[in-house]
């Protein structure tokens, strides 16, 4: 799923293809690929909207210091995508907004 | 709006030392009235209780050994909407002022026993008008759905409320400047000088400044500069140590004596009370105890990071309630000092501008003087 991303991959980069979902999507990212570099070149642009103003972000510094890219992994809201490596299967999904306490996060924790 | 310009500068109506929230409530009601301010302010080297605080507009349970600092805390929470609306009104800034009432939540069924007895005791000595509610754990979490079930139970009260203290703080100040007031900061007061027919001269490392009535606001500051103006006041710091978490939707509806959600969904969590000086540091001990006591009033908190914490000092005499005094030696000198500048604010923006003008006032101020304090 290339989708109009403006990052291109390198030619000469090669590495086993890795599949997870963006936001229910299948995407096939690449083995090493932080959870940032797979939104960019899914073109996943913003990758986020924040809590109070609403505007859009996308990952930025790609290092852990910026806070640009945070991300729901696996069910999980607020990770930062740029040091989180992709993984077979896993579930990603932009986040709008403010983090949601779900249902599962009271009862889990009850 | 009328800007009143200081048109001599070296003169003011009424001099305030210290630009936190209690001196900065008192000049916004004063400018309300028409006089001159000039406000002191230390700089950022200042212990600055109003930049650390919870942010509660909170009445129960306040005041159980002295029932005028209940009235005035229940007046003061009466007084808020209108001076919110005031702020937002000259600056646009919304406090983020909620008064739908608050939960106190207890661990323990002693606890929560001994409290809903000082609650009753409170009500009966207020003459039956005083709203709060005993409630079970299952009570509760109807109520709150967010509350786990290992409490106690909790009190309500209708009576309370909360508000951002740091967008409080600078609607304050931005409405201070729109209105004219004169803010002299970076630079400590020296020394202040009744002068010989009447007023103060302020010395500052560089300049000099006649007050006809000066307000000492100084927080923790107070102590050292009141004998200067024949006045006492004995306060000491009491550290309070606070969490923030990130950003979540709203998900708990009213604030408790430990844990608020704030306007822009953090959820701030205290109330350590430590006496360690002037230490306004954190702990790894005391942040523990903060969280695992929040997680276990609120489960869900388990699984929410923390982003922020911070120590702050609150400003406490030795029975924890205010001291409000005009100097006998120097009259025209007061002091103001409490620690609770959130939910006292609307009282010094309101009925304290009209004692210092020496208008009458139906409330009796009498309690307040540090004479309760031996020298």
């Amino acid at each position: 799923m290339q989708t109009d991303s403006p990052f291109n991959r390198l030619a000469t980069a090669t590495a086993d293809t890795v599949t997870i979902e963006i936001d229910g999507r299948p995407f096939n990212a690449r083995e090493g690929d932080s959870v940032a570099a797979a939104l960019l070149a899914a073109g996943c642009i913003p990758s986020r909207t924040t809590p109070v103003s609403g505007s859009p972000r996308a990952p930025y510094c790609m290092m852990g210091v910026c806070f640009e890219c945070l991300v729901e992994v696996d069910g999980l809201a607020n990770v930062q995508g740029c040091m989180v490596q992709v993984a077979e299967g896993m579930k990603v999904r932009r986040q709008s907004g403010a983090r949601e306490m779900t249902v599962g996060d009271f009862h889990e924790a009850v | 709006m009328s800007v009143r310009n200081h048109d001599n500068p070296g003169e003011t109506d009424v001099a305030i030392i210290g630009g936190g929230l209690v001196g900065m409530s008192l000049a916004y009601g004063l400018l309300r009235q028409g006089k001159r301010v000039t406000v002191f302010d230390e700089g950022d080297q200042a212990l600055r209780a109003s930049r650390g605080n919870f942010g509660l507009v909170w009445v129960q349970g306040k005041g159980d050994t002295c029932p005028e600092y209940a009235r005035l805390s229940r007046l003061s929470a009466r007084l808020w909407p209108e001076l919110a609306a005031s702020l937002q009104q000259d600056t646009g800034i919304d406090i983020e002022l909620r008064q739908q009432g608050g939960l106190y939540i207890c661990l323990e069924q002693d606890a929560l026993r001994q409290r809903a007895e000082m609650l009753a005791r409170m009500q009966q000595q207020a003459g039956g008008d005083y709203p709060f509610e005993v409630l079970s754990a299952a009570q509760a979490r109807a109520k709150e759905p967010a509350l786990g079930s290992d409490i106690a139970g909790a009190t309500w009260s209708p009576m309370d409320g909360h508000l951002n203290p740091l967008l409080l703080l600078n609607a304050l100040h931005q409405a201070f400047a729109a209105r004219g007031g004169r803010l002299i900061n970076g630079r400590p007061v020296q020394r202040i000088q009744p002068r010989r027919g009447g007023g103060f001269d302020v010395q500052l490392s560089d300049t000099r400044l006649w007050a006809n009535q000066l307000v000492l606001a100084a927080g923790l500051g107070n102590k050292a500069l009141a004998p200067q103006l024949g006045l006492h006041a004995p306060v000491e710091p009491n550290r309070g140590q606070v969490l923030i978490t990130e950003r979540l939707r709203p998900f708990i509806s009213y604030p408790t004596g430990h844990v608020r959600q704030t306007g822009e969904g953090t959820v701030q969590l205290g109330d350590s009370k430590e006496d360690v000086g002037l230490d306004t540091g954190t702990t790894a001990e005391e942040i523990g105890k903060i969280a695992a006591r929040a997680i276990r009033m609120y489960p869900a908190l388990e699984k929410v990071r923390l982003i922020r914490a911070w120590g702050a000092l609150r400003v406490m005499t030795p029975d924890g309630y205010p001291i409000y005094q005009q100097s006998a030696q120097y009259p025209g000198a007061y002091v103001v000092t409490c620690h609770s500048g959130v939910t006292l604010g609307a009282v010094h923006a309101g009925p304290l501008v009209d004692w210092l003008l020496g208008k009458d006032i139906d409330i009796s101020l009498e309690a307040f003087s540090a004479d309760r304090f031996p020298l």
